[in-house]
């Protein structure tokens, strides 16, 4: 019992928001490449041809996408 | 700071993906084989009406072959899908802690990963659930994702909007309360949601009730491998770090936290 300690958690301050900001760049990468596993050369299409579809179409089911 | 963040969210991702990998490979694809032997009989049914007609229809050229689109292919797929949602999920994590809560960093990110999963997935999916292959006609495809994607930006947006409200009803009701009327706010404002947009129902007449469950559910379960791993993993390496950095000092000394 004497090892714990009295009170509440003690907890950092938040990382401010401006220093988050300059790493959204990489959140957008992030969702670029959901979009590629997601919905690419079925709904839209960046790249010509059905390749990207055709090699990630087991995952793009599985993983909830409309497809076909 | 967000850097080491990020690195540790794509890891823990990583790894969760080569989890999911192995769910699906073991359970997901005998059921897309089975979707897949539906499609073919249908195929080869019609192509045999239409020859009798005297219409000779061409099979579709295959890019992929079958057992690379269920190997390589779906470990492509899902690596990085799991990596991707494991960086934006540092992201997210980087503002919500210290500012959604007051709850230490593994407490955050359980909850996070907890209503990521219900925003993302589980509601987007109870309105337009996943589909095995042969289930959706080709010509739909444009407004079936758009629906879909429209769901799920409509579910995100809910769950922010009950995540902010939350957090200011938490010091007038206290915390189960505000906890609960801001839960009570998402689900009747994705359940309008669910009403206004139109349903989707192109699941062949015959198609086997039984594959299309399974489908479904080993569907739901890789995404709750996923959001598990990501928010237990992320969790408990970034709490631990937290401590050894004192950024966090929990009331339980580190000791009962970490053996």
């Amino acid at each position: 019992m004497s090892d714990k300690a009295i009170g509440s958690d003690i907890v950092s301050a938040p990382i401010p928001v401006r220093e988050i900001l300059p790493w959204i760049i990489f959140g957008a990468l992030m969702l670029l490449a959901i979009y590629f596993v997601g919905a690419e050369e079925g709904a839209t299409s960046l790249i010509k041809g059905m390749y990207v579809h055709e090699w990630v179409h087991d995952s793009r089911h599985l993983l909830g996408f409309p497809c076909h | 700071m967000v850097r080491s963040l990020l690195i540790r969210g794509m890891l823990v991702g990583f790894v969760a993906g080569l989890l999911v990998f192995g769910f699906a490979k073991i359970f997901g694809e005998p059921q897309v084989d089975r979707a897949i032997a539906f499609e073919t009989a249908m195929d080869d049914a019609k192509m045999k009406a239409d020859a009798a007609k005297g219409i000779h229809d061409r099979p579709e050229p295959e890019l992929v072959s079958r057992p690379m689109q269920a190997s390589f292919g779906l470990l492509t797929g899902v690596m990085v899908y799991a990596t991707a949602f494991g960086g934006l999920f540092a992201l997210v994590f980087a503002f919500a802690n210290g500012r959604a809560t007051e709850l230490g960093p593994r407490a955050v990110s359980a909850l996070l990963a907890l209503t990521g999963f219900v925003a993302f997935y589980m509601v987007p999916n109870l309105k337009y659930p996943a589909n095995p292959p042969s289930v959706g006609h080709p010509d739909t495809i444009t407004i079936r994702t758009e629906l879909y994607f429209a769901m799920m930006a409509l579910s995100i947006a809910a769950m922010a909007v009950a995540a902010v409200l939350r957090k200011r009803l938490a010091p007038k009701l206290g915390v189960w309360e505000a906890a609960i009327i801001s839960g009570a706010v998402y689900i009747v404002a994705v359940m309008v949601v669910a009403a206004i947009l139109p349903p989707i129902n192109e699941v062949p007449s015959d198609f086997p009730a039984v594959v299309l469950w399974h489908f479904r559910v080993d569907s739901a379960a890789m995404q709750i491998i996923m959001w598990m791993v990501l928010g237990l993993g992320f969790g408990a390496l970034t709490e631990r770090s937290f401590i050894a950095k004192g950024l966090y000092r929990p009331r339980l000394t580190p000791a009962l936290v970490w053996r």
